[in-house]
This record gives C-alpha cells, sequence and structure tokens, in this order.
C-alpha cells in the first residue's frame, strides 16, 4: 500500500461526493480539450491552405482580400487584371505553377463560388504533400466542364453528369443560359475547395458578357503601348463592367442573333482578364526576391498568403482562441474550488479517521500528504475523463461541423497544448490540496480518536 | 524491562485557563511479555496515560522508557516512528478505517510503519483471529467481535513489544467479550509481547495476574 492507494480509498468511501468533484474538473477539461482541437483544426486548415502557393497575384488594393477571395472563396474579388499579364508570368523561369482564377460568378442559388481556372490547377499540391483526389470522374479538359468540391456535390446531391448554370457577379437574378456539366467531384480536402465549383477557363471565357468587348480591348491595348492606359481593368463581375455594357449595345445597334450557348468560343488573349493568379515558385527565395519586382509595377500586387493569413489569425482569431482558453481556463480554477471546497467540507467528518491513521503511526507529514494525494486523484480523473470526453464531443460535433463550415475535423487529433493542460491540472490539485491537507497536518489525536 | 514510566506528569490548561492535572506517576514498571490489567473509573486518567505511553502525546515531564528508548527525549515524528513500530493499539471503538477491508485495515498499520506491506503476514494473522473468510469485508460489513478481531490482528501486525488495550470489550455484546479478552490475551502470550489493558470491569481484569489501580500509582494532585 502506498499513500495514493490510501488517498483512492478514501475517494471510493465518498464515491458520489468524488464523482462529482472530479466530473466538474473533467466538464472543464472537456471544454479546454474542444477548444484546443477545434481551434487547432482551423488554424491548420486556414494556414495550410494558404500554404499551396508562393504568391498570390491580384489587382491592387487589399492583401487581405485578395488571399481571402483566392485561397478561402471569400469576400469580393477586388478588380481583374489582363490575362496578358498571367501570359508573361508563367513564362517566367522563377515560375513553376501560375494558376490562373476567374472569380465572381456564384452557382445559381450563390450558395457557391464560381472558379474559373485551367486543368492545371488540379495538378499541383493544394497543401504541401496533398493531391487533389477525384471521389467521382476527372479533372477539366475544356469546354464547358465543371469538376465540384465534396460539399457542393452533397449539398446539391449532384453526381458525373449533372448540369448547371451559374449567376453571374453572384447576381441571382442574372443566371446566364449556358449550362456546365459536371465531369468531376473531388474527394474532401478540409479545406475551401471543398465548397467550390471549377470551371475551364475556355466555358468561362464562352459564357456572354465574361470577355471584354473587343472595341475597349483594342483602345486598352493601345493606350497601354501608348503608355497612358488604364492598368487596372473593370472586374468582370461587376453589373457595371463593359461586357454588360457591350451586352446592351450589342442589342441596340444590331440585334445579332445570339450564338449558341453551349459553344466555346475563341477569345482573343487581349480581351481576357483574370482576377488572381496563383504562383508556385521554384523556391521561397526567389518568391521573396520576385515579389517586390511586381509590386512595384503599376500592374498588380504579389502577396505571399501565409503571411496574411497568420496576420489574420494572429489580429482576430487568436483574440477569440485566447478568450476562449482563458474562459475555459476560469472554468477549470472553479472546478479546483470545487475540489478544495469538497475535500475540505470533508475534513469535519475525517478528524477520526485521520487520528488513526496518526495513532498507527502515520506522521503529519503522511496524512497530509494524504490528502493532498486525494485531490491529484480526483484531478487526474478529471484529466482523463475530460480529455476522452472532449474528443468524444468533438468525434460528435464533427460531422456537424463539417455540413456547417467545411471544416473537417479529426477528433482524435491531439493538439500539443493538450499536453500542457497535465502539468497544469497537477499543479491546481496540489494548490487545492494544501489548505484540507493543513488542516489533517493539525488534527489533534487524542481529541480526534475520542470524536 | 519493557515499560518504565519515571516521574511522568501530565497536565491539561482548561478553557477557563486553569491547570487540570492528570497524571502524576511516580514510578510504573512492565515486564517482558507481562500482561496487566489497569483498573480505573472513567475519566481517571487512562487513557491519557495510553496516549503518553504511546508517544500520541509528550509528558509535560518525567521519562516514558520502552525497550530502552525514552520516548519523552524524541520528536513527534520520532515519537510516531517508534509509536508504529513498537507498539499495538487496541481501542475500545476498535478504530477501523472504514473505507478498508479487514486485510486493508491490517496492511496500512504495516505501511506507515515504514516496513513494507507484508500481505501473507497480515493474511495469517487474520486468519489467526479466525476471520480468514472475511479479509475482504469493510467494517461496516462485519459484526462488532469481528471488527475488533481486526482490530487484534492490526496490533500485532508490525511485531511491536507492547500491546497498549483501551477497554476492548465495552463495546462488544457479552458473548464475544470473553473470547476477545483471550484472543488478545493469547495472541500476546504466542508472540511475547507484553500487554498492558485498561479497564473499568473488574471481571475483566480479574482474568489478568497483575491487577493495578490506576489510583495506586497515579496522584495528579499531589497525594499519596
Amino acid at each position: 500500500m502506498n499513500l495514493f492507494s490510501i488517498a483512492w480509498k478514501s475517494i471510493r468511501q465518498r464515491a458520489l461526493a468524488s464523482s462529482l468533484t472530479a466530473l466538474s474538473v473533467a466538464l472543464g477539461v472537456a471544454l479546454m480539450v474542444m477548444v484546443l482541437v477545434i481551434n487547432g483544426t482551423v488554424t491548420r486548415m486556414f494556414s495550410q491552405s494558404a500554404t499551396g502557393y508562393h504568391l498570390i497575384v491580384g489587382a491592387k488594393g487589399s492583401p487581405l482580400q485578395l488571399v481571402l477571395n483566392s485561397i478561402y472563396f471569400m469576400d469580393r474579388p477586388i478588380e481583374n487584371i489582363p490575362y496578358r499579364y498571367y501570359e508573361q508570368l508563367k513564362k517566367n523561369s522563377a515560375v513553376v505553377h501560375a494558376i490562373p482564377f476567374n472569380l465572381g460568378d456564384t452557382t445559381e442559388d450563390g450558395r457557391f463560388r464560381i472558379v474559373g481556372t485551367i486543368p492545371e490547377y488540379f495538378d499541383v499540391e493544394y497543401i504541401p504533400e496533398k493531391q487533389f483526389q477525384f471521389a467521382q470522374g476527372r479533372a477539366l479538359t475544356g469546354g464547358f466542364e465543371a469538376v465540384v468540391g465534396a460539399r457542393v456535390a452533397r449539398a446539391y446531391g449532384w453526381t458525373l453528369g449533372s448540369e448547371f448554370p451559374i449567376a453571374h457577379g453572384g447576381n441571382l437574378a442574372d443566371v446566364h443560359a449556358e449550362k456546365f456539366q459536371i465531369v468531376g467531384i473531388l474527394a474532401p480536402t478540409g479545406t475551401p475547395n471543398d465548397r467550390a465549383v471549377f470551371i475551364h477557363f475556355d466555358g468561362f471565357y464562352s459564357i456572354a458578357g465574361h470577355e471584354k468587348p473587343v472595341e475597349e480591348a483594342r483602345a486598352e491595348e493601345q493606350a497601354r503601348q501608348a503608355g497612358d492606359a488604364p492598368i487596372i481593368l473593370p472586374n468582370a463581375g461587376s453589373k457595371t463592367t463593359g461586357p454588360l455594357n457591350v451586352k446592351a449595345a450589342q442589342k441596340k445597334d444590331q440585334p445579332e442573333p445570339a450564338a449558341p450557348p453551349q459553344a466555346v468560343k475563341e477569345v482573343a488573349s487581349e480581351q481576357k482578364q483574370v482576377t488572381a493568379i496563383l504562383l508556385q515558385m521554384k523556391s521561397d527565395t526567389l518568391a521573396y526576391l520576385y515579389a517586390p519586382r511586381i509590386n512595384k509595377a503599376p500592374v498588380a500586387q504579389a502577396v505571399n498568403p501565409i503571411a496574411q493569413i497568420s496576420r489574420l489569425l494572429n489580429d482576430l482569431v487568436g483574440n477569440v482562441r485566447t478568450m476562449l482558453l482563458v474562459l475555459t481556463g476560469l472554468i477549470i480554477i472553479v472546478s479546483g474550488i470545487s475540489i478544495f471546497v469538497s475535500i475540505y467540507n470533508s475534513m469535519a467528518d475525517r478528524k477520526r479517521e485521520i487520528a488513526i491513521m496518526r495513532a498507527l503511526g502515520a506522521r503529519r507529514g503522511t496524512v497530509f500528504s494524504i490528502i493532498v494525494a486525494e485531490s491529484v486523484l480526483l484531478c487526474l480523473l478529471g484529466w482523463i475523463v475530460g480529455t476522452a470526453l472532449g474528443h468524444a464531443l468533438v468525434f460528435l460535433a464533427a460531422p456537424i461541423v463539417e455540413a456547417r463550415s467545411d471544416v473537417l475535423i479529426n477528433p482524435w487529433s491531439f493538439e500539443r497544448e493538450e499536453l500542457l493542460l497535465l502539468p497544469v491540472i497537477l499543479a491546481l490539485s496540489i494548490v487545492v490540496g494544501l489548505l484540507p491537507g493543513w488542516t489533517a497536518y493539525r488534527v489533534d489525536v487524542a481529541r480526534g480518536l475520542q470524536e | 524491562m519493557s515499560l518504565i514510566l519515571q516521574d511522568v506528569k501530565k497536565s491539561y490548561r482548561e478553557p477557563g485557563g486553569t491547570v487540570l492535572p492528570i497524571l502524576n506517576i511516580a514510578r510504573f514498571e512492565l515486564a517482558d511479555g507481562e500482561q496487566m490489567a489497569l483498573l480505573g473509573p472513567s475519566g481517571g486518567g487512562k487513557t491519557t496515560l495510553l496516549n503518553v505511553i504511546s508517544g500520541i502525546t509528550a509528558p509535560d515531564s518525567g521519562s516514558v522508557t520502552i525497550d530502552g528508548v525514552d520516548l519523552a527525549k524524541l520528536h513527534e515524528v520520532g515519537r510516531d516512528r517508534f509509536r508504529a513500530r513498537k507498539i499495538g493499539f487496541v481501542f475500545q471503538t476498535f478504530n477501523l478505517l472504514p473505507a478498508f477491508t479487514a486485510l486493508e485495515n491490517v496492511l496500512v498499520g504495516m505501511t506507515f510503519a515504514g516496513q513494507g506491506a507484508d500481505r501473507a503476514r497480515a493474511a495469517n494473522l487474520l486468519e489467526r483471529v479466525g476471520l480468514a473468510h472475511r479479509m475482504h469485508h469493510r467494517p461496516p460489513q462485519m459484526s462488532v467481535g469481528e471488527q475488533q478481531r481486526v482490530a487484534v490482528a492490526r496490533a500485532l501486525a508490525n511485531r511491536p513489544s507492547l500491546v497498549l488495550a483501551d477497554e476492548p470489550t465495552a463495546n462488544v455484546d457479552p458473548s464475544n467479550q470473553q473470547n476477545i479478552l483471550d484472543l488478545i490475551r493469547e495472541s500476546c502470550r504466542e508472540g511475547g509481547v507484553s500487554l498492558l489493558m485498561v479497564t473499568h470491569s473488574l471481571e475483566a481484569a480479574g482474568q489478568f495476574d497483575r491487577v493495578n489501580k490506576l489510583t495506586d500509582f497515579n496522584h495528579p494532585r499531589g497525594q499519596g
């Protein structure tokens, strides 16, 4: 028998009170574990999603908006940049992959973003060492083909061969006549790709109004060659952009029969624009050196997505996380106080028991240690149950969170911060055990035996 | 000589501040392996005497020598260790730990003595007191007679040189009193352990070869 087994006997003797006390600790720990696991998952998701590419190139404006829009498919696009700019970047020897994105449109009901891109996008690792997998079908090859994220397919019940139109600029009243056919459904990635609809670049430009009017493109090209053109071009996703005006103009001037909606049109490079270009460079150093060159020119900005997301996480998410951790920390402290109250209150009834131990030869230090050991065991029990409970609750919550936010949560992922919980709980248990332990230390044996 | 008390005085301060003398013993002896019954009325200082002999309470003055060691000169920790190893206690109210089984109650005394929990010896002791079938029962599940038997086994667990018994049969039903008394005396005799039993029962005391009245040698107010 050792002190802990003696302490454990006392805990079992007061099974109900002990269980409730340990449960209060367990609930505090469970909450802490949930916050840590979910926070860890969200942070990883945000950080990892931004790690696939070295630079995001887009129109000048808010760097964070550019990243949020291009990587997370959130917020609105800033503006567009010329397609030719993309062609130039692509030729640069430092660039491994240059993926153009056209953003701004949504599915018919506005729930999911449409991303016009090239098939190469699916060949690039979306997170280091993570390659896109197709749950069904294949990547884009051309025309009016679409690949949808796992969440999108689930939300609409889409399968291979399903067809859908897209809403122009997210305006649900302005749905294009063209329909895209699903040729691939991505396996879940736990990234924003799950809630995106990827359509082929050719198909995107074949939609009426997505190409820049010939006259406007020519005028801009001439102006650029003359050196006084507006570099930043109007946003294709806006109702006030050129293409829509051209549509209207066409109706007024000469009522040409519209091209068959599903025909892929040849669109000149001058008439094309891109919202963003995702760049994977040959090395981090090259990316570091290359970004200032892009930023110095008036055409576009190059943003390191990781830096932007780190700043966002620290400034906003970091504060929320700190607040949640402080709150759950307070819960654990309250649980510690409940342990203190439970043990301290029991001391009045246990003076005789302690006196018996002392009469049998237990030293004051021994009975003190037994009481502190009780506190430690209760907290340890609470930590074990709380950790299991926390992960179990995350396990139960994972499908709900995934359904609502596309965040893939692995309930069994163990956050490093959880390891810190154990020493914190142990330290707390020792602190709250000190006063009851001191009470046991001071028990008068002769008087205690007579009680 | 197993136990010698020399010029032992002990008094308590009452809440009002007045000093209440309890013990004033010029000399008291108990030989190795000797069994003695000490008679005295309730409130006569019997329990205080046992507390002083066991080192639970330090005397105000005088010496308490057991096997050549003067407990009065030891610090509390030393007295605790000595008590755990050399003195066995059998209380009137058994004083078993309710959360522990009979076997564990015996083992816990060994643990406090720092000699390691010898399960085989604990089990053997319980067999000797007739509780082989009750080893894993807790005190509330046992009769008072059985509880006192566990207390006897626990008192002998650390091979003490002295067993102190404080009214060991007072709370036991009459049919079991003689059995308990026989058990304590027989167990001590077998182990060559000295036994000092305090009681107010003439019947119980009458069975001992040596019977003393506490008032014969304790004169708290200086009489005699």
